[in-house]
């Protein structure tokens, strides 16, 4: 390879991609699944959740922000948020409390569970793990399957892991996926039966709206690359804790079978945020 | 000019608001829907299937060993029950299907004294489950030879079998000669007149694929693609009968071969354009609705269908609310914190909207796993109540399935379709230990069930329901087939002072059956319509003598008969508190 080769410029598009706002390709990432999702899978099951979500999370963020902070906030998170939400939370056919709720938790969460001026938890993470302990008699994740298709799949693996690189935070998808598979094979070592069935949850459009738009939220992740791995890393070591539980059928752990990477993200992230931001106020302290 | 709010009022009212909306869920999702109390003297069941004479008990097909692993999920299936008055004596008999090899069904004739008398084997039709043959799957009646004696198709996985009924209780194999020696793993079957000859075609679900021999498997590669969008199942068949006993294969002719893994189907005129209609309910995806086009073809519409995939498990057809339609309800799966697919209430709004409109909520949208359902009016107070049982697979009370399944149902297709993937199941229960649901019709307030209040307690696992006044009191007995369980009589001991009316019809231009023909009563302001259906919910049969309840209403004003010929006949206020036998074009006879 030329010297030339090493210093010229990156092709248009990729130029193009490198200018745009992180946020707004997660936004567009996020929009590709929906429409994805909902054209060819009717993942939505009706369009009242999605308006529901939507509509309570811009207009929870926008009143909160223009209360909290005299200023109405960007909404791409609440975007993000809303959307995430519908098409995350499956509840009881034809109840929408669980997305007016969940809309208004998720971003209130924000404002309300925060430390040092920083939520501690990812919102629609947040809400998920909430309805999921509190309310499961109403609510269930969404366990829906993109169809038979690889290509679907394709698709939307490849868009989020370049906008994952764009918006920095490969490391955390690529630290997530690879302890989640080699703790498979562990669980695996354990307690038997086909590898296959224990990576399978990763083919699921709950784990990639996971991967790409839940473990990896910049707002919700510790300050340094290395801690964003190791956080990623417990994360799914906690999730393979409860999985292990789960094949064991350890009773006391069942509400958490329904869905082990939310909750143990649920638990790990806030933790783990709460530590970041505390050691980064002891080392802003002037030596004495 | 932006006017700056008290920053820690602000942080206070939105804390409140927050743990306002925290204990708002908490409630909410304690909160059931009200119901209404409800009167022992009204609806009541009790219990009586020994009492009866009926000790039957389902035995799970034994499948190939490459399946052990899915084993109890597979062979989940079988355990049915159809109603006929099979030996004319005026008294209902039952029908169970058996699924293992070597176990018999069973035929309860009844005695008409309140006992059965099981005739299965003198009758022909116990030893159906072999190997090289298959097992029963499911059965339906009716007279497709229109001898006044009805015959009965045994569908199985393995090869259809069509038994011609002698008029003597005994029954001769036709199928060979009826063409009708077909290999399909099918789960459902419904006798209709489409194209209004006067004579019944039938319809037949494929379940899995009919190149597979569940007992001789080359490989594992057998389940479902999907859990919402499969298209891998066995294909439906339509079978036109030629009118000399013998039948063709009319399923690409007419445009119905679905490969939607059926679990149940249902015919009616839901359109109201005279010609019956095909529902399907599909496990794996979303039901179809076939519309029937002049008997020339029937076309696939959408009816606000297909948006909704699920795993359809039932169809059953009643007008809830009394609005001479016929509306349509189909069982769901629900499963606290994994999965809410929800049983459908569907209103027919297809003459006016082309659609359908859901509605279910609450109890009636969750009735766990839930198989067979019928509408029928329990407590006879003129509105429809609905029967539905559930109940997958009952192992270890304890340790369940659901969390080993959530690994691979969300997964790619490609995976869930080997079945040597799947976790093995072993003892584990998958919603097991459920109750049944007697969901009583109190107009506006809805659905409620009174399951508990009634007497309906048990925990088997339901597949099968079926109604019938099997007494002859005017009431609508219910009977149970379960899975590995035994059969269930729930006789109806509810009020006996409220008013009712019946209706055997008898075909004449029509099948002698009367399969597809619908009755409309009204009175005062109600107007209920019915139909004589060839096959309704999971692997059933009502009773083909249609029942009203009429609550306090002494008098019927009018009864309007449409045959399944075309031809209407209308019956002035007939007498009440009586089962009438109504002939094709003949005045009314009335029958104590």
């Amino acid at each position: 390879m030329t010297d030339a080769a090493l210093t010229s410029s990156p092709p248009a598009p990729l130029r193009a991609l490198a200018r745009i706002n992180p946020k707004y390709l997660i936004v567009f990432l996020i929009t590709l699944v929906l429409v994805l999702g909902q054209a060819r899978y009717g993942i939505l099951g009706g369009y009242q959740p999605l308006v529901t979500a939507l509509g309570i999370c811009l207009l929870t963020e926008a009143v909160l922000s223009r209360l909290m902070r005299g200023r109405v906030a960007n909404l791409s998170s609440a975007y993000i948020t809303g959307i995430s939400l519908s098409l995350l939370i499956k509840p009881q056919a034809n109840i929408l409390w669980p997305f007016a709720l969940g809309a208004f938790l998720a971003i209130a969460s924000k404002y309300v569970l925060a430390y040092r001026g920083r939520h501690l938890w990812n919102p629609s993470n947040f809400a998920i793990a909430f309805l999921l302990l509190t309310a499961s008699r109403h609510v269930a994740i969404l366990s829906h399957q993109w169809g038979n298709e690889i290509a679907t799949n394709a698709v939307i693996w490849v868009f989020g892991l370049v906008i994952a690189a764009r918006a920095r935070v490969l490391h955390v998808t690529a630290a997530y996926v690879l302890s989640f598979v080699a703790l498979a094979v562990a669980r695996n070592l354990v307690i038997g039966g086909p590898l296959v069935v224990e990576l399978a949850p990763l083919t699921g459009p709950m784990y990639q709206l996971f991967i790409f738009f839940m473990v990896t939220d910049p707002r919700t992740t510790v300050s340094t690359t290395r801690g964003r791995v190791v956080v990623a890393g417990l994360v799914a070591a906690l999730e393979a804790a409860v999985r292990l539980a789960g094949d064991f059928h350890l009773s006391l752990l069942r509400p958490f079978y329904p869905s082990p990477p939310i909750l143990a993200l649920a638990l790990v992230g806030p933790l783990a945020m709460w530590w970041d931001l505390r050691r980064r106020r002891r080392a802003e302290r002037p030596a004495a | 000019m932006v006017r700056a709010v008290n920053p820690r009022a602000a942080r206070f009212v939105t804390s409140l608001a927050f743990l306002g909306g925290l204990t708002l869920v908490v409630v909410l999702d304690r909160t059931g829907p009200p119901v209404s109390p409800v009167s022992t003297l009204e609806v009541r069941f009790t219990e009586v299937a020994r009492q009866a004479g009926i000790d039957f008990v389902h035995q799970a097909p034994a499948l190939d060993p490459k399946l052990d692993n899915v084993a109890p999920l597979v062979a989940a299936l079988g355990a049915c029950v159809s109603v006929a008055d099979v030996d004319t004596n005026g008294w209902m008999d039952l029908f169970f299907t058996n699924s293992r090899f070597g176990a018999p069904n069973a035929l309860y004739l009844n005695r008409g004294d309140g006992t059965f008398r099981e005739a299965a084997r003198q009758a022909g039709l116990a030893d159906l489950n072999r190997a090289g043959e298959g097992v029963s799957m499911g059965a339906v009646w009716g007279d497709y030879d229109n001898d006044g004696f009805e015959d009965l198709l045994v569908y199985r996985w393995g090869y259809l079998q069509l038994f011609h009924n002698r008029g003597d209780a005994t029954f001769e194999d036709v199928t060979e000669a009826a063409g009708l020696r077909h290999w399909m793993n099918a789960n459902a079957g419904v006798w209709l007149d489409y194209d209004r000859d006067g004579v019944l075609d039938l319809y037949v679900g494929g379940y899995f694929r009919s190149d597979l021999d569940l007992w001789h498997l080359a490989g594992t590669r057998i389940m479902h693609n999907s859990f919402e969008f499969a298209t891998n199942g066995g294909q439906n068949r339509l079978f036109h009968n030629r009118g000399d006993g013998t039948f063709e294969d009319a399923t690409e002719a007419m445009g119905v071969g679905s490969t939607r893994w059926t679990m149940a189907v249902a015919s009616a005129d839901f359109n109201d354009d005279g010609w019956p209609d095909l529902y399907l309910a599909n496990d794996y995806g979303p039901e179809q609705l076939f519309l029937n086009r002049q008997g020339e073809r029937f076309e696939l519409v959408d009816a606000g269908l297909t948006g909704d995939s699920k795993s359809g498990m039932s169809v059953s057809l009643g007008d809830l609310h009394n609005r001479g339609r016929l509306d349509v309800f189909v069982t769901n799966i629900s499963e606290r914190g994994y999965l809410f697919h929800g049983n459908n209430l569907r209103l027919n709004f297809l003459p006016e909207l082309d659609r359908f409109e859901e509605t279910a909520t609450g109890a009636v949208a969750d009735a766990g796993w839930a198989w067979g359902a019928q509408f029928g009016d329990l407590n006879n107070d003129g509105l429809l109540d609905l029967f539905v049982v559930n109940g997958y697979v009952s192992g270890d009370r304890d340790r369940d399935y659901w969390y080993a399944m959530s690994k691979v149902a969300g997964a790619q297709g490609n995976i869930f379709e080997d079945a040597r993937n799947w976790p093995a199941v072993g003892s584990l229960s998958l919603s097991g230990y459920e109750q049944s649901r007697v969901l009583v019709n109190r107009g506006a307030e809805g659905l409620q069930d009174v399951a508990e209040a009634t007497g309906v307690t048990d925990e088997y696992d339901g597949r099968s329901v079926a109604l019938a006044d099997l007494f002859n009191r005017g009431v609508l007995d219910v009977v149970v087939a379960n899975q590995r369980g035994p059969a269930l009589l729930y006789r109806n001991e509810g009020d006996p002072g409220r008013h009712w009316i019946g209706f055997r019809l008898v075909g004449r231009a029509s099948n002698r059956s009367a399969i597809g023909a619908e009755v409309t009563i009204e009175f005062g302001d109600v107007r209920q319509r019915q139909v004589v259906a060839g096959g309704m919910g999971f692997c059933s049969q009502n009773d083909r003598r249609l029942h009203f309840g009429l609550g306090d209403a002494a008098r019927v004003d009018r009864v309007t008969i449409r045959w399944p010929s075309g031809r209407s006949q209308v019956i002035e206020r007939p007498a009440v508190d009586r089962k009438h036998v109504v002939v094709e074009g003949e005045p009314v006879a009335v029958r104590d």
